[in-house]
């Protein structure tokens, strides 16, 4: 029988040498719209001809294999200290046997740390579900697109932003203007409203592991994920910050309550290589 | 759109003749530097190397790269931001009068400025095609700082070829991304004005 562990291993392997489906086909459509002449459409032939070679060959799409984050469903009587365990012991045969590059820098002598210590690497979200099976969600998150996040707080006077929507759509078209090109469009930009800080970020970077087909449950931030698609995608920053029709593919926002004093906005960036999958284990 | 060949070692006069927009194919030696080599390198006064990077060509990039049957082999090696080093890199063009700077996502004035005075590139290759681009490096040559930096920040020594790259800024004082930045802010004042 096939252990968890080696799941888990094949799970880093997924991830780290594919795209998801979703993404792949918003990349197909981009280079659709693109003038054949421009070079962001040079670009998007050797993004999708990269892609096919990392799948064919079994090798990380990106050098930067990433911040890897879990978000883990657990069923009942399965115990976080054990799964943990098995993560920790993954990764570290993933860094050798994918490999992943070993991002897991100490502070003080700058050199990578076991990855099988308990170091705060990878990151690990759990949660219980009433099902029987286990799923362990997995996202590869590039530094470069981790290091274009930021976080505004409302009213913000530099921006004219109050606390309203309107307020939002200009801290997100902002965040878009700092970083440009730098962080690997098109990009998947989530949005996380409300809460105190830590709660924001926790939440935009979980929108990261929707689909970007998926339809918000909420029909006023549906309007606003849609109306701030089309204002980023006017600025023309393109593939790869060359200039370009196609900057973000999709625009997530979700909203948690907040104090009277406190309204964060926080927006967290996933380059084009928005990798993520699922493993399932019964 | 025509694709210039480039032959490593650069010349000044080839480089200069280059322009925004250029879609480039680099072949010959280009030598890794990420975080850590440029601070070390703007830190200390005389340094020793195993290979000469005068007049050679910088590379942001912090590979994967593994020994296999005794030989470093590369596994993926795109881009990396170069913004990280815009504190450092006017510093190192002088220094080592670098003829081409290979990143992503371009650098701001002092970088343009150091172009400029200097005689060098910025090259935008392509991000996150850590594949394709290790599959353009023929040979790693060498390596210095591997065991007091790690794979990552090590600098590599590489001969590649038919490596694609598009010059976002070049000697005469034009960046394609300060050009996108202005008219992305124009847009964004734009959509301001309109909420």
């Amino acid at each position: 029988m096939l252990k968890l562990v080696d799941g888990i291993v094949e799970l880093y392997k997924k991830v780290a040498t594919s795209i998801p489906p979703d993404i792949e086909e918003a990349l197909r459509n981009t280079l659709k719209l693109e003038n054949p002449d421009s070079n962001a459409y040079k670009a998007l032939e050797i993004i999708l001809e990269n892609i096919k070679l990392a799948r064919k060959e079994g090798r990380p799409i990106c050098q930067d294999t990433g911040i890897p984050i879990f978000s883990v469903k657990l069923p009942s009587g399965l115990v976080q200290r054990d799964i943990k365990e098995i993560i920790l012991e993954a990764t570290t045969l993933a860094i050798k046997k994918v490999p992943l590059r070993a991002n897991n820098i100490d502070i003080i002598n700058d050199l990578p740390i076991d990855s099988d210590k308990d170091s705060g690497m990878p990151i690990i979200n759990f949660s219980e579900h009433e099902r029987q099976s286990l799923i362990v969600d997995l996202m590869l998150k590039g530094a470069g697109c981790e290091n274009a996040g930021r976080m505004y707080k409302l009213p913000d006077m530099s921006l004219n932003a109050q606390r309203d929507l309107d307020g939002i759509r200009r801290c997100v078209i902002d965040a878009v203007i700092q970083i440009q090109g730098k962080a690997c469009p098109p990009y998947t930009i989530a949005v996380a409203v409300g809460g105190s800080r830590d709660q924001v970020t926790a939440l935009s970077k979980k929108l990261l592991f929707n689909k970007i087909n998926t339809i918000n449950p909420s029909p006023t931030l549906a309007k606003l994920e849609e109306t701030l698609l089309a204002d980023i995608n006017s600025l023309n920053i393109g593939t790869a910050g060359l200039s370009g029709a196609v900057t973000a593919f999709k625009v997530i926002i979700g909203a948690q309550k907040r104090h009277p004093a406190s309204f964060f906005v926080d927006v967290s960036f996933a380059c084009w290589a928005n990798r993520r999958g699922r493993l399932i284990w019964s | 759109m025509v694709e210039i060949n480039l032959k490593t070692p650069l010349n000044e006069s080839s480089v200069r003749a280059l322009n925004i927009g250029d879609q480039v194919i680099l072949s010959g030696r280009i030598f890794t530097a990420r975080d850590m080599i440029h601070k070390y390198l703007c830190e200390i006064e005389s340094v020793t190397m195993p290979f000469d990077i005068t007049g050679g060509v910088l590379y942001h990039c912090g590979p994967i790269v593994r020994e296999i049957n005794g030989k470093y082999t590369v596994i993926s090696s795109g881009p990396t931001t170069s913004e990280r080093l815009e504190m450092y890199e006017a510093r190192m063009i002088k220094r080592f009068g670098l003829r081409a700077i290979i990143g992503k996502g371009g650098m701001g004035s002092d970088t343009l400025s150091a172009l400029r005075d200097f005689g060098c590139v910025y090259l935008q290759t392509i991000s996150g095609a850590g594949v394709y681009l290790s599959n353009r490096v023929k040979e790693v040559l060498d390596v210095w700082k591997l065991a007091e930096f790690g794979e990552s920040e090590a600098m590599w020594l590489f001969e590649v070829f038919d490596f694609p790259a598009i010059v976002t800024m070049d000697s005469k004082g034009n960046s394609l991304h300060k050009d996108i930045l202005a008219y992305s802010t124009k847009q964004r004042d734009e959509i301001f004005s309109n909420i």
